[in-house]
């Protein structure tokens, strides 16, 4: 009966021909109760909402019609401009990256002992649902590095290859001989002398966030051969200012504050203040002027703003990568194990190092599942609405927006059917393409 | 040429080896650490679940590390005592037993309807589901959210229900009668000569023979409405939704209720889990089947 069929193909009009007839000689009856309830559901909840949203999406959210007036709102509004852009970079990046990392770990895995471990702890977020996922990463994500651990790593990398600052809300008073030198530095007004001790007043520094090295601040010792000063905080507590200009003994040193000697706009000096304030730079600071250079003042480093508008949707997107590299991972492990041993081992025997075998023979072999699992995870990606409606925080919702979640506001929250149903057609519309490549396969399948 | 290949394998265990060997450690080094990276979310969910909402507050969840003491299953204890959370568990149970088994039993019947029946425009009945398995929920939502309303059934369970089990259709199907149809013929007519009618031929040669296909077919449904939140916010009844609705309202105050979503989340996780865990094996296949969805 096979054989008989797979000859004949070519007489066979679409759709596949019949390779099982009916064992039981089935009654229409039969078969029509066996149906039913799928076809009458799939009917009523699937195949009549696209109908439907067809028509609505030509009429107004009052119900007249408008023609492609709500076509026409898609590309103009900007929400939903918003929600086009962000989608088609989400069908950009999100599932070409979650497919590299699914091969990367797939490769990798494949001859390590303990490769299923791994794989279950990749493919284990595929469980769990996006909204858990969601809150995983709102937490992962939080902006203190006391309580995000995104940040915390952030900080503590930061750190250790740039130094924080200690000043960070240092300034000049009012009469101070320093001015703003641009960029958050600040230089003195006029030139200094070798032989007379420089002043360099700040204040704004809270007491409780002094060096804690920091000593009462000394006026510095004219040295003929050498530049020195003085800076500090000129602020007395609870007297205001003690004498204007001058270090008072209530007065606390800017310990370890950078100082540089700048002629000409070229650093010929530089050095950091000890724990009175006090410093001494080399005669060639002689007629230069002293500058706090910006790096004393910079606020500490307190991480990426993950949540904040301009990442929000690399950051979502980054929890769907958590969640779907699993995913990519398994179907091409699968695939993989079905790449021929002989290919493989023959490429390395001519010589093919590593990465020519991997470049050359595995990709090209495994480009059907590597296909499936791209067009699979955009057709999810497309639709993608739990994480982006559960992790941006109200500020940086509207930047986070995608087509599904647009749709839901506009159906649910403005109650514009019109518009709503102009989204769901694009939804539709895209998705066309992958429907009518499984029907086709399903064809192919058939007639085989 | 076998001289050959022995030469080339002679040449790469010289120095290949210790390089492979080296190559091998970073790989492992490498693998360790990408697990690590991957676990490390869930693992802050789960001590931040187990610490208080002032130390919460205080310091991230790594410092419990210092600080074991400070773990306590106060936060699960006033969560279960919550009802708003008890009762929405209870919802999702509500709804997702019905959904999975009536989604199993009627793609069943069609599976096998499409498999093994005859009757005119079979094939083209069966392509047209299986091009509805790429329809995006999004398209129906509005639609079928006026027809409950009409019908009486918006914001009620088995409007939900209904709603899940038409979009698991289409993959139910397609699944099940692939699988269906390689069930040896011969199998079938004895038991038709056996005088088995039409559903006892179903029920006692059919189904036990698709078990496997049935079984993935059951739980990747089950996950898939256990994890569901968008449909649930929509048809289910908002006085009493399930879990990851009752959740997704808390997320709106996050912040101050740590203490309460992230315990919140693990229990909503506890069940997909132990069922993952428990059914590896037919969760990847189900996966592997449903890559066309």
């Amino acid at each position: 009966m096979a054989s008989a069929n797979a000859g004949g193909t070519a007489k066979v009009a679409p759709p596949a021909p019949t390779p099982r007839k009916s064992v039981t000689g089935t009654r229409r009856m039969v078969a029509v109760l066996f149906l039913l309830p799928a076809l009458v559901l799939l009917g009523a909840l699937v195949l009549y909402p696209i109908g439907y949203s067809l028509f609505r999406s030509f009429f107004d959210s009052s119900g007249d019609f408008t023609a492609f007036d709500n076509y026409k709102t898609l590309f103009t509004d900007d929400s939903i401009l918003t929600a086009i852009k962000n989608n088609a970079i989400w069908l950009v990046v999100a599932p070409t990256v979650a497919t590299a990392l699914g091969l990367i770990f797939a490769v990798l895995t494949e001859r390590v002992r303990w490769g299923t471990a791994f794989k279950l702890v990749i493919f284990m977020p595929m469980a769990i649902s996006m909204l858990a996922a969601g809150i995983i990463f709102r937490l992962v994500y939080e902006s203190d590095p006391d309580r995000g651990v995104a940040n915390a790593v952030a900080v503590s990398v930061h750190d250790t290859f740039a130094e924080s600052s200690a000043f960070p809300q240092a300034h000049p008073s009012m009469k101070s001989p320093l001015k703003s030198a641009g960029g958050g530095a600040f230089i003195t007004k006029d030139p200094v002398r070798a032989g007379t001790p420089v002043v360099l007043p700040l204040t704004g520094v809270p007491p409780n966030e002094m060096p804690d090295d920091a000593k009462a601040a000394k006026a510095a010792r004219p040295d003929p051969d050498r530049v020195t000063g003085t800076a500090w905080q000129d602020f007395t507590r609870g007297k205001g200012r003690g004498e204007v200009n001058a270090p008072d003994t209530a007065e606390f040193g800017y310990a370890g504050i950078k100082v540089e000697a700048v002629k000409d706009g070229e650093v010929v000096a530089s050095t950091e203040a000890g724990a009175d304030g006090t410093f001494a730079l080399p005669k060639e600071a002689d007629g230069a002027q002293l500058r706090f250079p910006a790096s004393n003042f910079r606020e500490p480093y307190n991480g990426v703003d993950w949540l904040g508008p301009s990442l929000i949707t690399p950051a979502v997107i980054g929890s769907y990568l958590w969640m779907w590299a699993g995913f990519a991972m398994v179907l091409i492990a699968a695939g993989l194990a079905s790449v021929p041993r002989e290919l493989l081992e023959a490429a390395r025997v001519d010589g093919a190092n590593e990465w020519q075998v991997f470049r050359r023979v595995t990709v090209p072999l495994l480009a059907p599942v590597l296909a499936v699992v791209l067009v699979t995870l955009m057709i999810n990606v497309l639709k993608i609405f739990d994480l982006v409606f559960v992790i941006p925080p109200g500020s940086s919702k509207d930047d986070a927006n995608v087509l599904a979640l647009q749709l839901y506001n506009s159906a649910f929250g403005d109650r514009d059917a019109g518009v709503a149903s102009a989204i769901a057609m694009l939804l539709f519309l895209l998705v066309i393409p992958v429907m009518l490549f499984n029907i086709r396969r399903m064809r192919r399948e058939g007639r085989r | 040429m076998t001289t050959q290949t022995e030469i080339v394998r002679a040449k790469q265990s010289v120095g290949g080896r210790i390089a492979s060997a080296l190559g091998g450690t970073a790989l492992r080094v490498f693998l360790v650490l990408v697990g690590l990276f991957w676990l490390v979310p869930t693992i802050g969910l789960l001590i931040g679940s187990l610490r208080t909402s002032a130390d919460m507050s205080e310091s991230g969840w790594w410092k419990v590390f210092g600080a074991p003491s400070q773990m306590t299953l106060d936060n699960y204890s006033n969560l279960l005592k919550d009802e708003t959370i008890t009762d929405s568990i209870l919802s999702s149970v509500m709804i997702t037993v019905p959904a999975t088994l009536l989604v199993v039993v009627l793609g069943s019947l069609a599976g096998y309807a499409f498999a093994w029946m005859d009757f005119p425009g079979r094939d083209w009945w069966f392509i047209g589901v299986v091009g509805l398995l790429v329809v995006p929920v999004q398209v129906a939502l509005l639609p079928v959210s006026e027809l409950f309303g009409e019908i009486g059934i918006f914001e009620t369970t088995v409007g939900v229900v209904l709603f899940h089990v038409a979009f698991g259709l289409p993959f139910a199907i397609f699944l099940l009668r692939n699988f269906f149809a390689e069930i040896p013929r011969e199998l079938l007519e004895a038991a038709r000569l056996d005088g088995a009618g039409e559903l006892r031929l179903f029920l006692r040669v059919v189904m036990p023979l698709g078990a496997p296909a049935i079984a993935s077919l059951g739980i990747f449904q089950f996950l898939w409405v256990w994890n569901d939140m968008l449909i649930a916010l929509i048809f289910a009844d908002s006085e009493n939704p399930p879990i990851t609705v009752a959740l997704q309202q808390q997320v709106r105050f996050f912040g101050d209720n740590v203490h309460i979503l992230a315990p919140g989340a693990f229990i909503s996780m506890v069940i997909p889990l132990a069922v993952f865990f428990a059914f590896q094996r037919q969760f990847v296949s189900g996966v592997m089947a449903g890559a066309v969805k």
